[in-house]
């Protein structure tokens, strides 16, 4: 048992070191450093132009998306030298978050059922960050049920003509591209009529509104399909075959493996050593002492689980449904560690404001955010059925509409 | 980055999951339980014959030699069974005095005899209610005897040898506490079995009434001592916890298969299923930081102190939260003595206590956190 590299992974690391160390934008090191949950921004800066500008020059060293093929655009690192990268990388990383749908579920889906030509095309700019792509899955009707989708792609000649509504699409208002998986035949069980596209987000009919969430932020977005056309050779996959070329792009999911999941408790920790509660550090409490070991065995928990995941790529294995527990259990405790964090403020705990609140604003800002991290990518519930099934072996949900016609499927609760 | 254990220490795991299965049947654990034997013979010979109550013993000292790393997959293994058996307070506490700050006069006349079965030795450190703490200390040494009462001591009433803390000044310091090494057959020490929340381990009261006690150790160094020794014991007995809470996870998952309700398996119902996910969450949190532990403790690291606290307070929570959830999970069978769920709770109980509360731990976690962060 051992925490060493072996000399290839030594030798990566300290090339990836190497190169980082004298390029990185180190103007925005400690502004990342300090960036709260879900939400990076620099001041006098647009996010989006340093995180494109970042991602160029990663490009053209060979550093964008590191495993990827050459030809696509990597330079065809192992799945462990991926992660040496990604803890190389360190606070630089956070300003990929906004390629992390497209490099890390579309482009794996485009390399799956793309044609050759169209990699070699569209998949470059994907990852030196020219393009920003989204995934198109979730509707007003299908949340975790995500093949319960209504949105239609019905064959014109050589084309499809595409109706309907997306909800809940990451960053669509800046996406050039993106994947969409439609209901090309409503008479079959709804696992069996989904069909897979890519498309271009500028195209006719597109019509992409930003929702404004709980926080007050927009980072999500409706998006409506009014006869958009998507000719047949961007279909992915076959027709009628959506929703296993969808568990090809989710399956993707879980390979991000070795970044650190954000769970509050650092952040926490360092307030209590220096808030002064009822004329004593607060971390000198019993019962603040309490709370506070409590999440530090978790995050510890967690950071040693992620490194028995990345000895496993270490060895060629690849990891398992297991990795689920990351976002479970780090979502509720960053809403936990905020509320907490807020009521050592006693009344103060209220303001948000920079200027006013304690470290300014940030458990106010993690409160408000941490909701959504608890449902994106699959909400609490989904990953314990995915942790109860695939990993205990526990059979399957009862799905009563699972051979029905989904055009025979209820669509109200109380007729 | 190699975070796991070796292909030939998974082997030894399998090896004694084998050797367990086969000597240690819940019937085994149910026999000291209840009352039919103070600890099971045969399995305390079985393990000696195996070589692991020596696995973490130099081989110049009867041991193996094989080292900590296999100490704790042998820990988590014991903790799967639920052994009967004094393993916890010879090997871990017992035998780790000694090697840390033991004589080699004391070495070459214990360490060979705990290796071969032949004594089983424990720690006598608690005096009744509360956490342990230099000022808790009250049993006295004095020219070469001891006078005090010790409770609850593991396994006090079948031990051979006790090491004992004791007051040695009255300072009011942690150099007031020393550490002697007391022959419990030698008289002068009265043992008592005491009624406790898992008699599957026995507990005991030891009264000394001018006992001959060596000194073990220098002199006043005990609470520094004890402190290196309760954190290397926290890393062993968390894998035993982590041996439970597995176990008890799939005690509920098997049974959670095989029960049928409503007219199918009680796991395929999501409330059940969402009970298990959670077992299973709590104990791989538990299970990576004992791995943590586990790499600190068998490399001697600086990182040990907090890392064993933290895989304590951790793995008492996993074990404590399966062993609960299992019974849950069972229903009313799970309530009945005839079902061995209550056997796991019982153990997970006095496991939580077995160094101290989880407050205690809790404690010297946020402190040695502290010190880092300071540093």
């Amino acid at each position: 048992m051992n925490f060493d590299d072996t000399p290839q992974e030594a030798e990566f690391r300290a090339k990836a070191r190497a190169w980082i160390d004298a390029n990185a934008p180190k103007q925005y090191e400690e502004e990342l450093r300090k960036a709260s949950l879900g939400r990076v921004q620099l001041k006098g800066a647009n996010i989006l132009e340093v995180a494109k500008a970042w991602q160029k020059k990663k490009a053209d060293a060979g550093w964008a998306v590191p495993h990827w093929p050459k030809d696509y655009g990597g330079r065809g690192a192992t799945p462990i030298e991926r992660v040496i990268w990604q803890q190389e990388e360190g606070v630089y990383g956070k300003l990929g978050a906004l390629f992390i749908i497209g490099q890390g579920m579309c482009g794996p889906t485009m390399m799956a059922f793309a044609s050759e030509d169209q990699k070699r095309y569209y998949l470059p700019p994907l990852a030196s960050g020219e393009n920003i792509w989204c995934q198109l899955f979730s509707e007003p009707a299908g949340g975790s049920d995500v093949a319960g989708l209504r949105t239609r792609a019905e064959k014109d000649g050589d084309d499809w003509i595409i109706n309907g509504q997306k909800i809940w699409t990451s960053g669509a208002h800046y996406s050039d591209y993106g994947i969409l998986i439609t209901r090309t035949d409503p008479t079959v069980p709804k696992h069996k009529g989904l069909t897979m596209f890519f498309l271009d987000m500028r195209s006719k009919g597109v019509e992409i509104k930003p929702i404004k969430q709980a926080n007050g932020n927009s980072d999500f977005n409706e998006v409506y399909f009014t006869d958009v056309r998507i000719p047949d050779s961007q279909r992915l996959g076959a027709v009628g075959d959506g929703w296993n070329v969808s568990l090809t792009t989710l399956m993707n999911e879980r390979m991000s493996i070795g970044a650190n999941v954000a769970t509050g408790f650092p952040e926490l920790f360092e307030y209590c050593n220096s808030l002064m509660l009822d004329g004593g550090p607060a971390i000198e409490d019993r019962a603040v002492r309490s709370k506070l070991a409590n999440w530090a065995v978790r995050a510890s928990g967690l950071k040693y689980t992620s490194f028995r995941a990345i000895s496993a790529l270490s060895k060629g294995e690849r990891p398992g449904p297991e990795n689920s527990i990351g976002k479970l259990v780090a979502g509720s405790m960053i809403q936990d560690v905020a509320m907490y964090a807020l009521d050592l403020q006693g009344a103060g705990g209220v303001l948000s404001g920079p200027e006013d609140a304690e470290a300014a604003g940030k458990f106010q800002a993690m409160l408000l955010r941490s909701p959504a991290t608890r449902v994106e990518g699959g909400t609490d519930e989904i990953l314990r059925n995915i942790i109860a099934e695939r990993v205990l072996g526990l059979p399957g949900d009862i799905r009563v509409d699972k051979d029905v016609p989904f055009n025979q499927i209820p669509t109200r609760g109380r007729a | 980055m190699n975070f796991d254990f070796s292909d030939d220490q998974k082997q030894l795991r399998d090896q004694a999951r084998r050797f367990l299965a086969e000597k240690c049947p819940p019937k085994a654990v149910r026999a000291v339980l209840e009352g039919k034997a103070d600890y099971d013979r045969d399995l305390w010979k079985g393990l000696a014959e195996m070589g692991f109550l020596g696995v973490a013993i130099p081989e110049e000292y009867g041991g193996t030699g094989a080292g900590h790393l296999e100490l704790c997959v042998i820990a988590e293994e014991l903790g799967r069974a639920l052994a009967p058996v004094p393993f916890s307070s010879t090997v871990y506490l017992a035998a780790e005095v000694l090697l840390l700050a033991g004589s080699e006069e004391q070495k070459q006349k214990w360490l060979p005899k705990i290796s071969s079965g032949e004594a089983i030795g424990t720690l006598a450190l608690f005096e009744g209610t509360g956490n342990p703490s230099p000022q808790a200390i009250k049993v006295a040494a004095a020219n070469g005897t001891l006078t005090g009462t010790k409770k609850p001591v593991a396994d006090g009433a079948i031990a051979d040898f006790a090491i004992v803390a004791a007051r040695s000044g009255n300072s009011g310091r942690e150099t007031d506490i020393s550490l002697f090494l007391v022959d419990l057959k030698a008289g002068g020490v009265d043992a008592k079995p005491l009624q406790n929340v898992d008699p599957s381990r026995q507990q005991a009261e030891l009264t000394f009434a001018g006992a001959k006690a060596e000194p073990l150790g220098a002199a006043n160094e005990g609470w520094s001592i004890l402190s290196r020794v309760m954190d290397r014991a926290a890393v062993l007995i968390a894998f035993e916890q982590v041996g439970g809470a597995d176990r008890a996870l799939e005690m509920g998952r098997d049974y959670a298969l095989d029960r049928i309700a409503f007219g199918r398996p009680i796991g395929s119902f999501q409330a059940v299923k969402h009970i298990l996910a959670d077992m299973y969450v709590s104990a791989t949190l538990a299970r990576s930081n004992c791995y943590y532990g586990a790499w600190a403790l068998s490399t001697d690291a600086g990182e040990l102190p907090e890392a064993a606290a933290a895989a304590r307070i951790s793995a008492t929570q996993a074990f404590q939260h399966c062993s609960k959830q299992n019974i849950q999970v069972h229903g009313g069978m799970g309530f009945t003595w005839e079902f061995d769920c209550h056997l796991y709770y019982r153990r997970s109980n006095a496991l939580a206590l077995a160094l101290g509360s989880q407050s205690y731990w809790e404690d010297q976690l946020i402190d040695r956190m502290r010190k880092k962060n300071a540093a």
